[in-house]
């Protein structure tokens, strides 16, 4: 689609970008019968959750590939299953041991209980208690995900009501919830881990979820908490937390999109945003990098924090206080993606034919140890040569995504920095790659015959292609000092900003990413209150 | 490699699936169980309450606590008075956390000086190691290797009689005694979960089959009848007994503290041991409720048949009856008020009633009370007049003797 010639018809909202929280945001503004344009800098919508057919008949989920967190009430609101929204289950995960073992956590649990049993009857049993003391935790830190986060430092009446609320809340914990919960956020994912299990691919795989996103290993304090986060999505359904949607992560967004489209939203994509117009102290429209002007009442940007603020409005409309603290934002990449195409099903060694691994994880983190040691390489600038890989095949739970009896296959790898030593350059792609393919090889050695096209995803390529600044699949890491009242910065964390009429709501503002659309609805909520 | 997409198969497989034809089988701590061997339940019952039921209960978590330490742990874990345990003696207990709540109950065999075995519903090697920490005891779970029959009814001792090498007249009520079965020695136990007389017998896995046969020959004469686990949940309702999940939350599965039970509000006031020495799990809570009293508790309730006939007689219709036992928690209300719930109610066909399982506020739970359970007639929410009851509801005077 080409970029249309300016009408520069007044809206009543521009949001820059069309990835999921954009859209959101534009759906909401819209639902309350605002006149909403959504410009998205490429030719297709959805930003980090896109699906693309990068080799003929091959859809790839780019970048962002499961879907656990995303909102039920934006489900419902905008009414995304009317407009073809499926999340499809991703039952299990498998991880393949070194000693041609697995280990095995299956959608039923007398199942993964007796998985669990023949590695370690122990923990077997603290596996039940583990997983229902951390919903517990999640249950009891959720609803403050839902809330704008009141600052401690305000003495507004929003804010003092903010905190009375989450006072009462916290008042209404047991004292032994209150010691976990600050437990669980001060330590490290390998001390909690640690505490409750004696198996190591339990506790690798485990881990994993605790540093995904993040510049972290499953040694540093801080990587616990993020485990939890990733718990939330246990607790609606409680069983088959994590999905597939149906079309990949691109099927979101794409229902997003006819939702919004259908509520008025116009959507322009091949429109770059340069700048924010400022007059009179106020956001009052974009500039186009096309030279196209559009003007509106409010802007509100979902793009990460560094362009939102460092490249998209001048900084002599923010106080350096606050320019400081955007600049100190901490949005370092360290993951990557390997997507391929294949020709057959990888057959894994430890679980030989087809079979229901084929259709969840398979996630390559045989231990703590393994994971550390993949950091430690990332710590000093190299990407990791036995990095962590979450794998899915998404042509085993949508047969949509491949042509018939090949494969499409998705895999997470981390860690990969964004300031690799040298820097990434075509080569080191390849290289990458390579350590991908051979890592996997080791546990399903057909894999490299199976391979008729491979797209290999650097942080830098995250940057390049889906604009995330630094590549970092949350906006910014899930670290404590950047979550809650701390996102994106002190005092701004109510998705405005210093500067009047302009908006922030994306992964990079409070609760955080994942495909969770929470920001993006807040922020248009917040927009709402304010609207005179 | 299929097995491992399935739940396990008990010892006895090879003879219950071939006698499952209504193919009716559920869930039991990770095994499939016969649900019943008939499409309807009734023979299955009356098997219990006539003749001789032969239920596989195998599933049931099993653990040898062997040691100098070993009746230590156990003082330490339940509320009752190991030192009390004579060897070849049973208990039935619950074990509670600190706050004096429910984990989970079953039985404590003393199989020796300082051997004993465990059975619960719940896992349970994590509870024991952490209770066990600086003991001298080795806890090693059997659930796999041991198998489990219960033979339940007023002729069962008739059939071990025929069966066994010694005979089972002088086992007394929750006694255990080694014997010889089918050749292979068992262990055989005067308990069991439906109130009746009856036996458990416990074995190796490998010897399952050759004691399942030489039963079913035996008792042949005596009526033997295998037997399903929805037969068992009627008569265990009758008998008063209530089980983990159903008719209690274990305190580690609760979201919220009101989930959780104390062994008093179940009933289980006679198995806590304030007066035995030193410390055990949840004995401060528990001496504070002994001394306070308990907000909840557990009785019987036995609907009213006229007034149940009146309800479903004011819609048109003859009163309608569940063909077993109901796990739906059912609101109970008194003079317009919720006062508590049932959690099990099923019909009894022994005594012909409508009774349940229910949990009651202080003071709604003294037997006699006149209160109402709520029925679903036509669509519509019912009150039907009950009355509370001592536990159990049936008890045959034959069950002790």
């Amino acid at each position: 689609m080409e970029a249309q010639v300016t009408t520069a018809g007044p809206y009543d909202a521009i949001v820059i970008g069309a990835g999921h929280n954009g859209l959101i945001a534009g759906a909401y503004l819209a639902r309350a019968g605002k006149k909403v344009v959504v410009l998205e800098r490429r030719e297709v919508v959805g930003g980090a959750a896109v699906t693309e057919e990068i080799f003929p008949g091959y859809r790839f989920t780019e970048f962002s590939y499961v879907v656990s967190l995303l909102r039920p009430e934006i489900i419902r609101d905008l009414e995304l299953p009317k407009h073809g929204l499926k999340i499809l289950p991703l039952p299990s995960t498998v991880t393949p041991m070194d000693n041609g073992d697995y280990l095995a956590a299956w959608d039923d649990h007398d199942l993964t209980r007796r998985e669990l049993y023949r590695h370690s009857p122990r923990d077997a049993e603290a596996a039940d208690e583990y997983s229902r003391v951390m919903a517990r935790a999640a249950k009891a830190i959720k609803p403050v995900i839902g809330l704008v986060p009141p600052d401690p430092s305000s003495l507004s009446w929003r804010d003092l009501r903010g905190l009375l609320k989450l006072g009462q809340y916290g008042a209404s914990l047991s004292e032994r919830e209150i010691y976990r919960i600050a437990k669980l956020v001060t330590q490290s994912s390998a001390d909690l881990l640690d505490e409750w299990f004696e198996f190591d691919p339990l506790k690798g795989t485990k881990s994993a979820s605790g540093i995904i996103g993040t510049f972290l290993g499953p040694r540093s304090p801080g990587t616990a908490y993020v485990l939890l986060h990733h718990y939330m999505g246990e607790i609606d359904g409680a069983f088959r937390a994590w999905g597939f949607a149906k079309n990949g992560t691109g099927g979101v967004t794409a229902a997003i999109a006819s939702s919004a489209r259908a509520l008025g939203v116009e959507i322009r994509t091949g429109a770059a945003v340069d700048k924010v117009i400022v007059k009179g102290g106020r956001a009052s429209g974009v500039a186009l990098e096309n030279g196209d002007e559009l003007h509106a009442k409010v802007v509100m940007s979902a793009a990460d924090p560094k362009r939102s603020f460092l490249q998209f409005v001048d900084s002599k409309h923010f106080p350096d206080e606050f320019t400081q603290a955007i600049r100190a934002f901490r949005v370092r990449g360290s993951s990557g993606k390997v997507n391929i195409a294949l020709s057959e099903l990888p057959q894994f060694t430890c679980l030989p034919g087809e079979g229901p691994l084929h259709r969840g994880a398979i996630s390559i983190s045989p231990s703590i140890d393994y994971i550390e040691r993949a950091y430690d390489q990332a710590k000093y600038g190299q990407f990791s040569s036995q990095p962590y890989i979450d794998m899915i095949i998404p042509s085993m739970i949508d047969r949509d995504m491949a042509p018939p009896g090949h494969h499409v296959a998705s895999c997470f790898v981390q860690y990969a920095p964004y300031d690799v030593e040298g820097g990434w350059d075509d080569a080191k792609r390849e290289a990458f790659g390579e350590t991908v393919i051979s890592t996997l090889e080791r546990y399903a050695p057909n894999i490299r015959r199976a391979i008729v096209g491979k797209q290999v995803i650097t942080p830098k390529d995250i940057e390049r292609i889906a604009g995330i600044t630094g590549g970092n699949i949350f906006h910014g890491e899930l670290l404590l000092h950047q979550l809650f009242f701390l996102r994106p910065a002190p005092q701004w964390a109510d998705f405005r900003t210093p500067l009047p009429g302009y908006y922030f709501g994306a992964s990079g503002a409070h609760p955080g990413g994942g495909v969770m659309g929470a920001a993006g609805k807040l922020a248009a909520t917040e927009i709402l209150k304010d609207w005179r | 490699m299929g097995d491992l997409y399935q739940l396990k198969r008990t010892p006895f497989h090879a003879r219950t699936s071939a006698l499952c034809l209504p193919q009716n089988w559920r869930r039991w701590a990770g095994h499939i169980a016969v649900g019943s061997y008939d499409l309807g339940l009734e023979r299955e019952y009356w098997a219990i309450r006539n003749h001789a039921a032969l239920i596989d209960v195998s599933p049931l978590m099993k653990y040898l606590i062997e040691g100098p330490d070993a009746a230590r742990l156990l003082d330490r874990m339940i509320p009752r008075n190991i030192a009390k345990l004579v060897v070849g003696q049973v208990y039935y207990t619950g074990w509670c956390d600190e706050e004096g709540k429910l984990l989970d109950d079953g039985t404590v065999t003393r199989l020796g000086e300082t051997s004993f075995r465990l059975t619960s519903a719940e896992p349970s090697l994590r509870w024991l190691a952490m209770n066990a920490v600086g003991m001298d005891v080795i806890i090693q779970e059997r659930t796999d290797q041991m198998a489990a029959l219960s033979l339940q009814g007023p002729k069962s001792r008739a059939v071990l009689n025929r069966c066994c090498e010694t005979p089972l007249d002088g086992l007394k009520f929750f006694r255990m005694a080694p014997n010889v079965l089918a050749g292979t020695a068992v262990t055989i136990s005067r308990t069991g979960y439906t109130g009746d007389l009856g036996y458990e017998i416990w074995m190796e896995s490998a010897d399952a089959l050759p004691v399942w046969d030489a039963l079913i020959a035996g008792g042949d004469d005596f009526g033997i009848t295998p037997c399903g686990i929805l037969a068992m949940d009627m008569a265990r309702v009758e008998a008063g007994l209530f089980m983990l999940d159903v008719d209690y939350t274990a305190a580690t599965h609760a979201w919220i503290a009101g989930q959780k039970s104390s062994p008093y509000e179940m009933g289980l006031g006679w198995t806590i041991a304030l007066d035995k020495p030193g410390y055990f799990v949840g004995r401060r809570a528990l001496e504070r409720e002994a001394r306070e009293g308990s907000a909840w508790k557990m009785v019987g309730l036995e609907v009213d048949w006229e007034g149940l006939e009146r309800v479903y007689g004011e819609s048109g219709l003859p009163p309608q009856i569940p063909a077993m036992a109901v796990r739906a928690s059912l609101p109970v209300r008194r003079d317009g008020r919720q006062v508590g719930y049932a959690s099990t109610s099923t019909w009894s066909p022994v005594l012909k009633k409508y009774i349940a399982l229910v949990h009651l506020e202080r003071p709604h739970y003294e037997p006699g009370t006149r209160v109402e359970m709520e029925i679903t007639v036509e669509h519509h929410r019912r009150h039907a007049p009950a009355t509370v009851v001592a536990l159990p509801f049936y008890e045959p005077e034959w069950k002790r003797k």
